[in-house]
């Protein structure tokens, strides 16, 4: 008993000590308390920039340029549009859509330190959201180029709240598509992943399948244009045993044929 | 539940063991022990000695996978192997460290060998031929005279094929005297990936003579056996999506079936007339299950769900009660209807996924794959009394196990496994012993084992 009290003693005097600490560090300002008395005259440095740069500093839109810098001496690093509060020293890839500034603003006590890079976006063949083909591009290609594969939850044939974005771009693709290759069809497939059984994922991708084709038909999509084929588990993807796989595989795939 | 089980399960093992009752040697056997029976290698003169391996192997393998014996070591055995009944000779007076002289019944009932039969003999080249001189000697009786059960001239091709032959032959009868029907001469129909795609391949029950039966170069898959053999049905994406495509067994050729408009036509499985065939289709949204004549016309809806239904099976004794598959529930079960789509209920309990029902060939039982207790997608088989849902789980976790068959007999399972790494056929008595694989090449599944 008078053991346990003593040790539970000690535990809480040690928690306090240790949580005092913490909170001294915690709420430490920015300038350091020590050099007030014996440092002769701290007189602090403003943070220097060693470089600020993005590489390459010309891409076209949906490419990527990287953001490199260093500093030194600053207290805080920041950069902006939307990149927030970075390290010291690092990198970082962006991608914007058309031309942007990055300014890299570093601050201590003494003053604070700016630099800019631009990152020039040409706009090249791709201008829409989901990239635009090229006018000699054949069904396939469009096909492959504008049109994504969506995912489901196990044993479910309900579109995702996700999914429902992808259909409607793809949706509004395949109007184009169409419109350009009235002749074509295109061939949804239902797939599974390897867990439910053979003979009952065959039934599951054809729901898969049909589940898109109708979601895309509500979208103004012609039916006729659609066909719907279950592959089961027969086709994966992917074929590891692990849900990073199952999840690629539970898919509704778009065939151009 | 698992006490009430026992009895049954004890039952069905003894039934298993012993198959029909009434022979009289069955019934000599003491405390329901499995017989003991000892086969040594037989000798072969001229060319038939290379053709020994095989045959020895395969008489080995008959009589072991019949499970109906227990298989005396031939560690054990007696230097001096009798290969006539002309062989034996009895001592003055019987001396069991003494394993040089003539051969004598004792030497193999007694310990070390403890047998009870003795099956024994030689082959030989005749005319070009094989001939196998077959005995079998219950050795338990006192005189040389007493204790023939079989003593058969049997002939075969001299090549493999005939040593296979005459070694099944052989087995077929031995098997007989103890009320089992062999499996010599049954075939396992199954699907591989070996030529590139899946297609149905065909083998001997215990693996050998795997040969490639369809060449769609496509997907084909999902086989079911009509009773009298004579025709298989499974689903193939020749055509585009997944229809059922009915082949002759006798010819080889296609058989004419038509399909109904609809995404997936697949799982299909025949009444046992083979007049008419039960399959899952899209037809009208949902796959759903529907019966039609073999050459799928006629068509009738059976069920009416907004769920997936397949594998419908259909009682082979009865012909009326329909095992299927539904995720009417939520995740996939095993169902029981009538063959007009009545008085349905699940079978299993509701817990994990359940998959490929199989009855057994008496109609009682089914063979069936389970997630119960293991989570999505690791399989294992179980065997369930239909009649009163109670159920026993055979294989135990290793890999995924599916598609269980029912043998002949009836008291043989074939299934596919990845327990080894990659998925391939296995088969094993209904109580789980009795393990063996027989496909190693490729990718093995979804095995049917008919006559």
């Amino acid at each position: 008993m008078n053991i346990r009290r003593v040790s539970v003693l000690a535990l809480a005097l040690s928690l306090s000590f240790f949580a005092a600490g913490c909170r001294k560090k915690v709420a430490a300002p920015p300038p350091p308390p020590a050099p007030a008395p014996v440092a002769p005259k701290a007189v602090v440095q403003k943070p220097m920039i060693v470089f600020f740069t993005a590489e390459p500093s010309t891409i076209e839109r949906g490419q990527a340029s990287v953001l490199k810098w260093e500093v030194k001496g600053a207290d805080s690093v920041s950069i902006s549009q939307g990149l927030g509060t970075v390290s010291a020293t690092g990198n970082r890839s962006v991608f914007p859509s058309s031309t942007t500034s990055y300014t890299l603003t570093a601050t201590n006590a003494g003053g604070t330190a700016t630099e800019s890079v631009t990152v020039n976006v040409t706009a090249p063949a791709a201008v829409a959201p989901p990239a635009t083909p090229a006018p000699s591009d054949d069904f396939g290609t469009m096909v492959a180029k504008l049109i994504q594969d969506i995912y489901f939850d196990y044993d479910k044939s309900e579109i995702r709240e996700d999914s429902r974005a992808t259909l409607t771009k793809n949706a509004d693709a395949l109007k184009t598509i169409f419109g350009k290759f009235p002749n074509n069809t295109l061939t949804i497939e239902g797939h599974c992943d390897e867990r439910g059984s053979a003979e009952y994922n065959l039934g599951l991708g054809d729901r898969r399948a049909t589940a898109t084709k109708e979601f895309l038909t509500q979208l103004g999509v012609s039916a006729d244009r659609l066909r719907t084929i279950s592959y089961g588990k027969e086709r994966p993807t992917c074929t590891e045993s692990n849900e990073g796989c199952w999840s690629k595989n539970r898919r509704s795939h778009f065939a151009a044929q | 539940m698992k006490n009430l089980f026992l009895p049954c399960l004890l039952t069905l093992a003894a039934s298993l063991a012993y198959g029909q009752p009434g022979a009289d040697i069955v019934g000599r056997i003491v405390g329901g022990q499995k017989a003991v029976i000892a086969i040594p290698d037989f000798r072969g003169a001229g060319r038939a000695a290379n053709l020994t391996a095989v045959f020895n192997e395969t008489l080995f393998q008959d009589i072991d996978q019949a499970g109906v014996f227990k298989m005396a070591p031939k560690s054990m055995f007696p230097l001096n192997v009798p290969q006539r009944p002309e062989d034996f000779r009895k001592p003055l007076q019987y001396d069991p460290n003494n394993r040089t002289r003539a051969p004598w019944l004792l030497d193999w009932s007694e310990p070390p060998v403890s047998s009870d039969f003795l099956a024994f003999g030689y082959t030989a080249e005749q005319d070009n031929q094989l001939v196998l001189f077959g005995w079998l000697f219950n050795v338990r009786q006192p005189e040389v005279s007493a204790a023939q059960v079989i003593g058969k001239i049997y002939h075969g091709s001299l090549d493999e094929e005939g040593a296979r032959k005459v070694a099944h032959e052989f087995a077929t009868d031995i098997l007989r005297q103890f009320g089992v029907e062999s499996l010599a001469g049954s075939k396992i129909y199954f699907v591989s990936n070996r030529s590139g795609s899946k297609e149905i391949w065909v083998m001997d029950y215990d693996g050998s003579n795997q040969k490639q039966f369809t060449f769609y170069k496509n997907l084909v898959t999902m086989p079911n056996v009509s009773p009298d053999g004579t025709r298989i049905a499974f689903t193939s994406f020749a055509g585009g999506v997944p229809q059922i495509v009915v082949h002759s067994l006798e010819t080889g050729r296609k058989i004419p079936f038509y399909n109904q408009r609809a995404s997936m036509n697949a799982t299909a499985a025949y009444t046992p007339d083979g007049k008419q065939l039960i399959y899952s289709s899209t037809a009208s949204g949902w796959a759903q299950l529907y019966r039609a004549n073999a050459d799928g016309s006629k068509l009738e809806r059976l069920t009416n769900t907004r769920s997936i239904e397949v594998e419908p099976k259909i009682n082979p004794k009865t012909g009326n009660e329909i095992l299927f598959v539904s995720g009417r529930g939520g995740p996939q079960q095993v169902y029981k209807m009538n063959i007009d789509g009545t008085d349905v209920t699940r079978l299993t309990t509701g817990e994990g996924e359940a998959s490929n029902p199989a009855w057994n060939p008496q109609g009682s039982h089914m063979a069936f794959a389970w997630t119960k207790g293991y989570s999505p997608g690791n399989w294992n088989i179980f065997i369930m009394d239909v009649a009163t849902r109670e159920y026993v789980q055979l294989t135990q976790g290793a890999g995924r196990n599916e598609n269980p068959t029912w043998a002949p007999d009836g008291r043989h399972i074939v299934f596919s496994s990845n327990r080894g790494g990659s998925m391939q056929i296995w088969s094993m008595l209904a109580d789980g012993t009795q393990l063996r694989q027989l496909t190693s090449a490729g990718v093995n599944e979804k095995p049917v084992w008919t006559k």
